[in-house]
């Protein structure tokens, strides 16, 4: 099995590389875009049956910072 | 006074921290490696800046669960003092040690120049040698030092008094254009409420001589020298 960890700024911090981006795709021509955020994936290769309770603590403690970031998991069987 | 520098795979800037301190009279530093677990026999700790574990996933984040980081937790809540700089920052803040958190700056750019800072308080145990009203010329060199808290956390900085710097012009004004890199309210180095952990993205080691343009970092550590 899988583990996908998702972690994406908070909307209330700062996120430039979004902005920039945002700017390139309106240059693109991308006109009616609104805000762009970009955070990132984390995959994890897991035996059956692995502690998911143990998956929340290290997706919280480690792979993100709840200052900063919120994350959310998902587990692909 | 015996200061430790602690060494993280990935730091760069162990040896100007060791040798600006053991250039002062009444004090002496030694390097401490990561997977040492003993800060015994040291007055005080300072977590270097550099690029501790090729700031992978995020600055600070792993170097945060390094064995050291049990006895510098264990230290500072004694009471020792304990200094991060710039990525030593970084991970003060991911150990929970420091409120907040340093992410990418503002502008995108890697920032390397000198700035001005503007001392809030010299009261403080890392403060104290600086002059009132003396504005500090120390570099900085950073990609990720833009620091943010939430409006409450900020709030409760203020309210507590532990802002100790913050990035100025020439002659202490704080302004947007002497933001380096989009810190709200201009924060460049904070400590805890207890007062004795201080994190800062400026690099007072890199101006510890002349030679190196100012001699200003020199009250840093001044400070810390014979008030503990």
């Amino acid at each position: 099995m899988k583990a996908l960890v998702t972690v994406m700024p908070k909307p209330s911090v700062l996120d430039p590389q979004g902005a920039a981006a945002a700017e390139a795709m309106r240059h693109l021509g991308l006109d009616a875009i609104g805000r762009v955020r970009i955070g990132k994936v984390v995959e994890i290769e897991l035996p059956a049956g692995a502690d998911e309770a143990r998956l929340h603590e290290i997706a919280r403690d480690l792979l993100s910072n709840p200052v900063i970031e919120d994350y959310s998991l998902e587990v692909v069987k | 006074m015996k200061f430790a520098v602690v060494r993280f795979p990935g730091s760069n800037c162990d040896q100007d921290c060791v040798a600006a301190i053991n250039a002062l009279a009444g004090a002496s530093a030694d390097y401490v490696w990561h997977k040492d677990s003993s800060l015994e026999g040291f007055d005080a700790v300072v977590l270097p800046g550099g690029f501790s574990y090729g700031d992978y996933l995020r600055c600070g984040a792993i170097a945060r669960f390094s064995p050291v980081m049990k006895s510098v937790k264990a230290f500072a809540a004694a009471g020792g003092p304990v200094i991060g700089i710039c990525n030593g920052f970084q991970i003060l803040c991911e150990s929970g040690l420091l409120p907040g958190a340093l992410v990418r700056n503002r502008g995108l750019h890697f920032v390397c120049e000198h700035v001005f800072l503007r001392t809030e308080r010299t009261d403080s145990k890392f403060t104290n040698a600086i002059a009132p009203g003396q504005i500090l010329n120390i570099p900085v060199a950073h990609g990720e030092g833009c620091y943010f808290a939430d409006d409450e956390t900020l709030a409760a900085l203020n309210r507590n008094g532990q802002i100790l710097l913050r990035y100025s012009d020439a002659l202490g004004e704080i302004t947007d254009a002497s933001n380096p890199n989009g810190s709200r309210e201009n924060i460049a180095g904070i400590r805890n409420e207890a007062g004795n952990v201080f994190g800062l993205m400026p690099h007072p080691e890199r101006a510890c001589d002349p030679l190196l343009g100012s001699t200003d970092g020199l009250v840093v550590f001044q400070s810390l020298i014979g008030k503990c």
